[in-house]
């Protein structure tokens, strides 16, 4: 097995092109495991972690650019009042050891249906930048999952950034697990309130092949806060309402059974999760339109 | 390959290092430092953890090339020679210790605490010790550790 290591983008890009057998390698949280347990032997590792290029973040206008090799620690520590769902979602990763070296680049890297910074990018309209010697391209989140740990990404690509809008009004993110730490999501879901568009967004993790939107749900809600002129007069939302966008959630997830939990659970779960979510952003934006969690 | 990192404050090159193993089996197999722990090998238990540059992280997650040109720190680092880092010593008098298993992660992630927050409540205290798996004390005399470290290192600063 080699152990390749490139100092700059460009080179980890050439050798990505020419060394299709090699597995790339940013926190290793996921890698290490698969080779701990001899799950596969790859013919090299190609370690991203000597890329600046992949560190830190910047604000651009009203996105912000992570870096895909941004350890969750630092999205934690620096970003929860720009993105609060991907911040609380970054928190709720594995332990404090995962997330000082687990990233977002990774997480999409595999691609994982119970990921847990997919919901977030899926709501926050995300981009991810992908390179190649190619190119470079953005695609849009919502194009990103293609099925179980499927992505679109292309075999001589890696993943450079992803781009976030920072939040325009009240995000939330919530997970049903055994405990706090050290838990692979059951079920995940991420919801938002965008005042600028005056839509609701909603997306769901561990319950369908791939995180996915739930538009139908998506739609309703917008609608009912639309015609009760809430983003202006504030007409309560009837709990009838929020009930109903529950179980619209509900019907969007695909889920199975696994060790995790059972389909039928899992869609309960997220009817709960959503109901709760909504809540508290619709509170939250009353209060007085605080923009972050 | 060859692998050249710091490790405890001292630069050690290891041979015949092979690609995919890691950083813990270096330190356990070829470094001589078994300190950290094997239990689990896939991030869940924390026996493992150690300071790279810095932050603590499972040791068993890190393949050994990403520690090349690195500063690692283990929990044979924290001592000053024959005297205890404060948070071992409190392990000790607190009786935090049963098999000892979990104890060199422990007082890894217990020193990163406290350096970072030298006053935590128990809440802080129990999430900055989440990644660290104990299957003999109950946790109850891990906090007693903690709070009586906190305490002691709160004294010696005064
Ligand atoms: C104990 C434990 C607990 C965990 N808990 C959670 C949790 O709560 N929630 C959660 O979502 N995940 C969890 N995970 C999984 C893992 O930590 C995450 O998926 C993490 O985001 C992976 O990031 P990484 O940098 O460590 O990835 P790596 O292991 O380095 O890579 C993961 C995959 O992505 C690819 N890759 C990495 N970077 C790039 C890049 N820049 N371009 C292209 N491909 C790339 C790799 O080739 C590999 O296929 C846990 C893992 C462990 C061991
Ligand atoms: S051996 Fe590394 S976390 Fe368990
Ligand atoms: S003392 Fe035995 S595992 Fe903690």
């Amino acid at each position: 097995m080699d152990f390749l290591q490139p100092r700059e983008l460009a080179e980890a890009l050439a050798i990505r092109a020419q060394r299709p057998d090699a597995v790339a390698i940013r926190g290793g949280t996921d890698v290490m495991v698969e080779l701990n347990f001899d799950r596969g032997r790859p013919g090299a590792l190609l370690d991203l972690g000597g890329l600046d290029e992949l560190d830190g973040w910047d604000a651009d206008g009203d996105t912000i650019r992570i870096g895909a090799g941004l350890p969750y620690r630092r999205i934690v520590d620096e970003l929860a009042a720009q993105l609060p769902a991907l911040a609380m979602a970054s928190r709720t990763v594995g332990s404090p050891q995962i997330r000082n070296r687990g990233t977002v680049g990774g997480n999409l890297g595999s691609a994982s249906p119970a990921g847990d910074a997919h919901p977030p990018l899926l709501v926050s309209g995300a981009e991810i930048e992908v390179a190649s010697v190619r190119g470079t391209r953005r695609i849009p989140a919502t194009e990103f999952y293609q099925g179980v740990k499927r992505s679109a990404l292309a075999a001589d690509e890696l993943i450079v950034a992803v781009h976030v809008p920072v939040a325009a009004g009240p995000q939330q993110f919530a997970k049903v697990g055994t405990r706090n730490a050290m838990v692979i999501a059951v079920c995940s879901l991420a919801f938002a309130l965008d005042p600028t568009t005056e839509r609701v967004r909603v997306a769901l993790g561990s319950a369908a092949p791939t995180p996915r939107r739930c538009t139908e749900a998506e739609e309703f809600l917008s609608g009912e806060l639309a015609d009760r002129r809430w983003w202006t007069v504030g007409m309560p939302v009837p709990d009838a309402v929020v009930r109903r966008f529950g179980e619209l959630v509900a019907a969007a997830a695909a889920p199975i059974d696994d060790v995790r939990g059972t389909a039928d659970y899992r869609r309960r779960a997220l009817s709960v999760l959503a109901r709760r979510t909504a809540a508290w952003c619709l509170h939250e934006y009353r209060q007085g339109g605080r923009t972050c969690a | 390959m060859r692998l050249t990192m710091t490790v405890n404050g001292a630069e050690q090159v290891l041979d015949d290092v092979w690609e995919g193993e890691s950083l813990l089996y270096v330190l356990r197999e070829r470094a001589g430092l078994p300190g950290s722990k094997n239990a689990c090998e896939q991030g869940e238990c924390g026996s493992c953890t150690v300071y790279l540059d810095g932050a603590p992280v499972c040791a068993c997650l890190v393949a050994a090339g990403q520690a090349a040109g690195r500063d690692v720190r283990t929990v044979e680092g924290l001592a000053d020679g024959d005297e205890l880092d404060v948070v071992q010593q409190a392990f000790l008098s607190a009786g935090a210790v049963q098999c000892g298993f979990c104890t060199p992660g422990l007082i890894v992630a217990a020193h990163d605490l406290l350096e970072r927050d030298p006053a935590p409540d128990d809440a802080t205290v129990r999430e900055a010790l989440s990644g660290n798996l104990c299957r003999c004390t109950g946790y109850e005399k891990i906090l007693d550790a903690v709070r009586l470290a906190a305490a002691r290192r709160a004294e010696v600063r005064s």
